[in-house]
């Protein structure tokens, strides 16, 4: 499950905030205004059940986030919810899939450490013999001029 | 009646008589007449797959949502260790040193590989560069994607990471790797169509158990690798899914 971020993990300065995630849970979410480079060339992949609980991961997700992979895995996906992302951004995503279409967008996600990342995902639904099974996002390097376009306009949605 | 089968036109031209010797092996193995086709490109192969002639493929993973879900191919293995990667290239001379360096209005030099092409044009995304705003310029192979580097008719060149290898040390030296793609997920499969699928089971076993002999392991040797490795429906559908988000 998805537990408080502890100052012990955290490298650097913080701010603390609480994030209501998953419909019910409250997280205290420590994050700093550290950032960690999108590796060149990598594909950062993960997939979730029909409900957002993680259960693939690759190499590349894991080293991002941080976290080990026995954490992420039955984690709710919302752990990597950064506080910077826009709740309308989340909300589009969940409306596309839903309708089994796919959905592609900026996210800037929230490491164990307190630090982020940006990476441009692309979400679609696993249909196996005609039904929606689970949910894979495919995330790729984001252009810094797109990154710079959501940090003006992400505050904005709020 | 024979069976036809044919090889992704991606093919490194040192493998083509591996190609004609596996595709001898499993006549005799499987007892079955097996009529082995190089198509010269990916249109031609593409039609004969549409014109549902081909029954046993070794298919470039661009092809595999067609070939499974038009047209009911099922998947047998893949090549181990094996993954197709990309590599983005630029002279060793050129003042850039990352893809976002590079401007809009830049020639491109790819080959017809299409799923090279698709990483190599996901790693230039990095850089705001898209399909939209480059000239790609289309080769036939990449040794000529390289000299089209080397005398300044391409600015970039996306390479198949094994054909980027290949280059001769000569023409290595005058280039300078700007991304090289660490996918690992992406693979060339071989698979069997509909006249086959019955035998499915049979054929896997054979290919499963080819690199238990001496015979089988030398031609392994010719097509470039060890042994080959079991691919599901599942293991396919996930690649499918994958390529489906790269896609666009
Ligand atoms: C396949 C898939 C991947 C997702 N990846 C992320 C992610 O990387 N970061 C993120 O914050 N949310 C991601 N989400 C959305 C989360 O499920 C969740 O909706 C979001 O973090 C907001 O939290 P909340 O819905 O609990 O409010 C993903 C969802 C799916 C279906």
């Amino acid at each position: 499950m998805i537990q408080d971020m502890k100052p012990e993990d955290i490298i650097g300065d913080y701010k603390e905030t609480l994030l209501d995630l998953y419909g019910s849970i409250c997280r205290v979410v420590l994050y700093t205004d550290i950032e960690t480079p999108y590796p060149d060339g990598k594909l950062i992949v993960s997939t979730t059940d029909k409900n957002g609980i993680i259960t693939h991961v690759n190499k590349s997700f894991v080293e991002m986030s941080g976290y080990t992979e026995a954490e992420l895995i039955n984690a709710p996906h919302s752990i990597l919810r950064h506080p910077d992302m826009p709740p309308a951004a989340f909300k589009d995503l969940w409306d596309t899939v839903n309708r089994g279409e796919k959905w592609q967008g900026f996210v800037k996600n929230l490491r164990k450490d307190g630090g982020y990342y940006w990476v441009k995902a692309t979400v679609i639904p696993n249909i196996r013999h005609g039904e929606v099974v689970s949910y894979t996002s495919v995330r790729r390097k984001p252009s810094r001029t797109k990154v710079d376009e959501c940090i003006k306009l992400y505050p904005t949605l709020f | 009646m024979s069976y036809l089968f044919t090889v992704s036109p991606d093919f490194t031209p040192v493998h083509l008589s591996g190609w004609y010797i596996f595709n001898t092996w499993l006549q005799r193995q499987s007892g079955s007449p097996i009529h082995l086709e190089m198509y010269n490109d990916f249109p031609t192969q593409r039609l004969a797959i549409h014109n549902d002639q081909v029954d046993l493929i070794f298919a470039n993973p661009f092809d595999a949502a067609m070939l499974v879900r038009e047209k009911g191919f099922l998947p047998l293995v893949k090549a181990a260790g094996v993954s197709d990667e990309a590599i983005i290239a630029v002279r060793a001379d050129s003042a850039v040193e990352d893809v976002a360096h590079l401007s809009p209005g830049i020639t491109v030099a790819v080959t017809e590989d299409p799923d090279v092409t698709m990483m190599g044009m996901i790693m230039l995304e990095a850089g705001d560069l898209n399909a939209g705003n480059v000239e790609t310029t289309i080769f036939d192979t990449y040794v000529l994607v390289a000299k089209n580097l080397l005398n300044d008719s391409a600015d970039v060149g996306i390479f198949l990471a094994e054909a980027y290898d290949d280059l001769s040390s000569i023409v290595k030296k005058q280039l300078k790797i700007l991304v090289r793609s660490q996918i690992s997920v992406i693979h060339h499969s071989l698979m069997v169509g509909p006249k086959l699928a019955d035998r499915r089971d049979e054929i896997q076993a054979l290919l499963l158990s080819m690199a238990e002999d001496d015979k089988g392991k030398d031609i392994l040797k010719s097509l470039g690798f060890d042994n080959w490795v079991k691919v599901d429906d599942e293991d396919m559908e996930f690649m499918i899914d994958l390529m489906e988000a790269l896609a666009t």
